[in-house]
């Protein structure tokens, strides 16, 4: 079943189109990768998906209902929740509440705070945090942070996480870890969306992977297939 | 026929000091991210320090050669001690700038204090150029004519300066995103203070031409400070261009609601900013 | 701020000593002087005004500086309906009203950027007093009101009560999970939406239950100044003083406005009556320029580092010592 789809999904900034005409689809229960160059559009979709845009013509559906010109945390509720490129965790909060945070508001039924409190706590572990809980987000290392982010978002209850640049900045054990993570995440029957440069990664996990370039997709198949198309190489060495 | 031509032009005239005004709000927030209260205030000591030297005799024309500098530096260091502070100490900009908005107004308290303490809250005036032009069946007084004329000048030479100048280019650059142009060379603590320092000759600026057409009070700021901010809302956020023609609309549209009742003219003002948030708050030529 | 067991002696200490504190207090006009009764009734004001905006402003990082206008709308209930009505009913309608109010422009403004809404709230005071101004002089052809005077006494039960009452609300909101969405808002609001918040229900929802207070310490200050004009009502400084007193206490915890509070009506107390009173507006200004510049986390911050730093200086010290041996 394709748990998200988008049709035609476009989206300009002045006068630019960041996202034109791009038709995608993800199946339950896979693990879908998109790269492309730097400015190709890839985090401009996810917000575009996440909510936190709307496309200027388009649709987007999740789990076959519309959800393009929602609000994110409508969007959240009906069970999918991303990460940020940029690590966007409540710093002055303990790791423990951030997480708390996505049980208590972004799951289909309100959670008491002391289960949320729980399922936060057990989902840090998942996730192989292993400091204290009770430290501020913002003390944490990158790692960590990330760890937080995706446990938060794990604790919405989502059937589908965007993950965007997930390995950015983590040294290749952390990465070998995060990679690991990932694959446990589909194990739990999440089905995992997720923006990478990190090359070895996406072919090493992902089922399937969409190339964005300039906001227009260039190619769509299997980690083997995008390997050896010639427009995928092209546009990665002439950069 | 008559009045609408009066409104108009009237409008026009008062509308080249709304622009020189909002233009170094602009530049101030739209920029340097400080939504400066205090503004007015540098507007007004502007004005006094040219009825002061008009006094001694000077031509308060020449007194913008003097007000201009001097109120520049005054900006610059205000913003490289207090606002960079506040700046570099702040988890995030939404927190610097909210910071920096109540640090303006302490600004603003202080320099309003200074302001009554040494002038006093009575008007003050003196005469400029006593002729008036018909224009449009209404007479203007040249006074009115030569601010707007100079208004836009300023504004012309500002914004030459920016097309054509290396530092022009360094603002322009971090007007659209300062910690890239910060990354790429641009000293950003330098080029924000200038932005700051830029805003606030322009305000003192405008307040010496507002001197030599109207009266002058030490209240007077706090409403030039209000059309500034409603202007650079019309105008849109960042956008030089978008202050300097929404000036002229406000004023325009001010001088209309005056002529119908004065008293409503500041509740206009708020009406506008109103709807502009609710229907497009990123103004006519915000991006 | 975690869901977890109750541990009993820190609840001895949060809520005995507070209940102690207002009890005693309570007693003030019984064993007191007028004069005092007048005082605290004073500092009272500020409290509510400060604890009150730190619910909303402290938490989501949004400058209201509408204190005043809602401030300025329960004085109005107490001069439009306090000859007509008990008192209790007055304070209730200016805290009602005050919500309505606060409900509608925060809906309207709070979609946007903090910095705007602050802009907004600004002028929302200079608004009011212009509107009811104008409506004044030009249909009902008053200038000013008076209003039904209450003892003494009866003033400072009332603020008292009103006191307490924003003191729980606020400890509750802060408790709660919609404390933590508050705090999620004000530290990251894009984070917190994707993660479910309603962000902009949460912050109008308590925008408007932070105007309530104000509303209802307006409706009793007016009883106390009995005349009030637009002038009096939306007064800016009722605006900014309660975020100076905010930002000197710390908005950290509830506590934090209320120090701040405390402190500085005493120093604007002092401030007023003597030779200074021409300097007043000026060393606000320079006050909070210094307290944003240097104490942004307030006294309560200050505190805590000092605390920080003893712990350190003792933990370092038995190092060293152990380091000798």
């Amino acid at each position: 079943m394709r748990i998200l789809e988008g049709e035609k999904v476009t989206k300009y900034f002045g006068g630019l189109a960041a996202v034109s005409n791009v038709d995608f689809h993800v199946d339950e229960g896979e693990i879908f990768g998109l790269i492309g160059p730097n400015g190709a559009g890839k985090t401009t979709l996810f917000n575009l998906i996440s909510g936190a845009f709307t496309p200027k013509s388009g649709i987007i559906k999740f789990k076959d209902k519309k959800i393009s010109g929602l609000s994110p945390y409508k969007i959240c509720r009906m069970g999918m929740a991303r990460t940020f490129q940029e690590v966007k965790i409540f710093p002055a909060v303990p790791a423990i509440e951030n997480v708390a945070l996505g049980a208590l508001f972004g799951t289909p039924k309100p959670m008491s705070p002391a289960k949320a409190t729980k399922e936060a706590g057990e989902l840090l572990d998942f996730v192989g945090f292993s400091v204290p809980k009770t430290i501020p987000a913002g003390g944490l290392t990158m790692a960590n942070q990330k760890r937080v982010e995706v446990a938060r978002a794990l604790a919405t209850q989502a059937d589908m996480v965007l993950l965007d640049e997930l390995m950015a900045g983590l040294t290749p054990t952390e990465t070998a870890e995060a990679m690991e993570l990932v694959s446990k995440i589909r194990d739990r029957g999440i089905t995992v969306f997720m923006i990478e440069h990190v090359m070895k990664a996406i072919m090493g996990i992902c089922d399937r992977i969409m190339v964005l370039h300039h906001g227009v997709k260039i190619a769509e198949g299997t980690p083997k297939e995008i390997a050896a198309s010639k427009k995928v190489i092209e546009i990665y060495l002439g950069e | 026929m008559d009045l609408f031509l009066s409104i108009v032009i009237g409008g026009l005239l008062i509308g080249g000091i709304y622009s020189l005004v909002s233009m170094g709000l602009s530049l101030q927030y739209g920029v340097a991210k400080v939504l400066n209260i205090a503004h007015g205030e540098f507007l007004m000591v502007g004005a006094f320090l040219t009825f002061l030297l008009q006094q001694h005799g000077v031509d308060p024309l020449l007194t913008v050669v003097i007000i201009g500098p001097l109120l520049f530096v005054v900006g610059y260091i205000l913003y490289r001690t207090i606002f960079t502070t506040i700046r570099l100490k702040a988890a995030n900009p939404g927190i610097f700038e909210s910071n920096a908005l109540l640090a303006a107004f302490g600004l603003y308290f202080i320099v309003q204090n200074i302001g009554r303490l040494v002038w006093g809250t009575t008007p003050y005036s003196y005469s400029y150029l006593s002729g008036t032009v018909s224009l449009g069946g209404a007479l203007f007084n040249d006074s009115r004519l030569v601010a707007a004329a100079f208004a836009v000048a300023v504004g012309a030479a500002f914004y030459l300066y920016l097309a054509r100048t290396r530092t022009g280019k360094a603002i322009r650059a971090a007007a659209q995103d300062d910690t890239t142009a910060g990354l790429m060379g641009v000293d950003i603590n330098n080029t924000l203070a200038l932005c700051f320092g830029f805003g606030a000759a322009m305000a003192g600026v405008a307040g010496s031409l507002i001197s030599i057409c109207y009266p002058i009070y030490t209240t007077m700021g706090l409403g030039y400070t209000v059309i500034a901010i409603v202007v650079v809302t019309l105008g849109g956020l960042g956008s030089i261009p978008g202050s300097f023609i929404g000036g002229f609309i406000l004023g325009v549209i001010g001088t209309a609601v005056t002529s119908w009742d004065a008293g409503l003219a500041v509740a206009s003002y708020y009406v506008i900013f109103i709807v502009l948030l609710l229907v497009r708050p990123k103004g006519i030529m915000g991006k | 701020m975690v869901f977890s067991k109750i541990n009993w002696k820190k609840v001895a200490i949060t809520w005995g000593i507070p209940l102690v504190a207002v009890i005693l207090v309570g007693f003030l006009p019984q064993y007191g002087s007028a004069y005092w009764v007048t005082r605290v009734s004073y500092f009272l004001m500020y409290i509510i005004l400060a604890v009150a905006w730190t619910i909303f402003s402290g938490t989501t990082g949004y400058i209201s500086l509408a204190s005043a206008a809602f401030f300025g709308v329960g004085i109005y209930a107490a001069a439009l309906l306090g000859e007509s009505m008990p008192l209790i009913f007055v304070v209730l309608i200016g805290g009602a009203a005050s919500f309505v109010l606060a409900f509608i422009f925060g809906a309207i403004t709070l979609r946007l950027r903090g910095i705007y809404f602050a802009m907004f709230t600004f002028g929302l005071v200079l608004l009011f007093k212009e509107l009811i101004y104008y409506y004044e002089i030009n249909i009902e052809g008053l200038r000013g009101r008076f209003v039904v005077l209450q003892s003494n006494e009866t003033i400072f039960y009332y603020l008292l009560g009103i006191f307490v009452v924003t003191m729980i609300v606020a400890y509750l909101i802060r408790r709660s999970k919609f404390g933590l969405a508050l705090q999620s808002i004000g530290q990251n609001e894009e984070a917190a939406a994707h993660t479910g918040v309603n962000v902009t229900m949460v912050k109008i929802l308590t925008f408007a239950i932070s105007a309530i207070f104000m509303g209802a310490a307006g409706v009793i200050m007016a009883t106390k100044w009995t005349y009030v004009d637009p002038g009096v009502a939306f007064n800016l400084m009722i605006s900014f003083t309660p975020v100076l007193m905010a930002i000197f206490g710390g908005m950290g915890n509830i506590y934090g406005p209320v120090i701040g509070a405390v402190l500085f009506a005493y120093i604007q107390e002092v401030l007023t009556t003597g030779e200074l009173q021409k300097y007043y507006m000026l060393i606000f200004g320079a006050v909070l320029i210094g307290a944003i510049v240097f104490m942004p986390n307030g006294l309560i911050g200050v505190i805590q580092k000092l605390v920080g730093l003893v712990r350190k200086w003792r933990k370092g010290g038995s190092v060293a010592q152990n380091a000798n041996t």
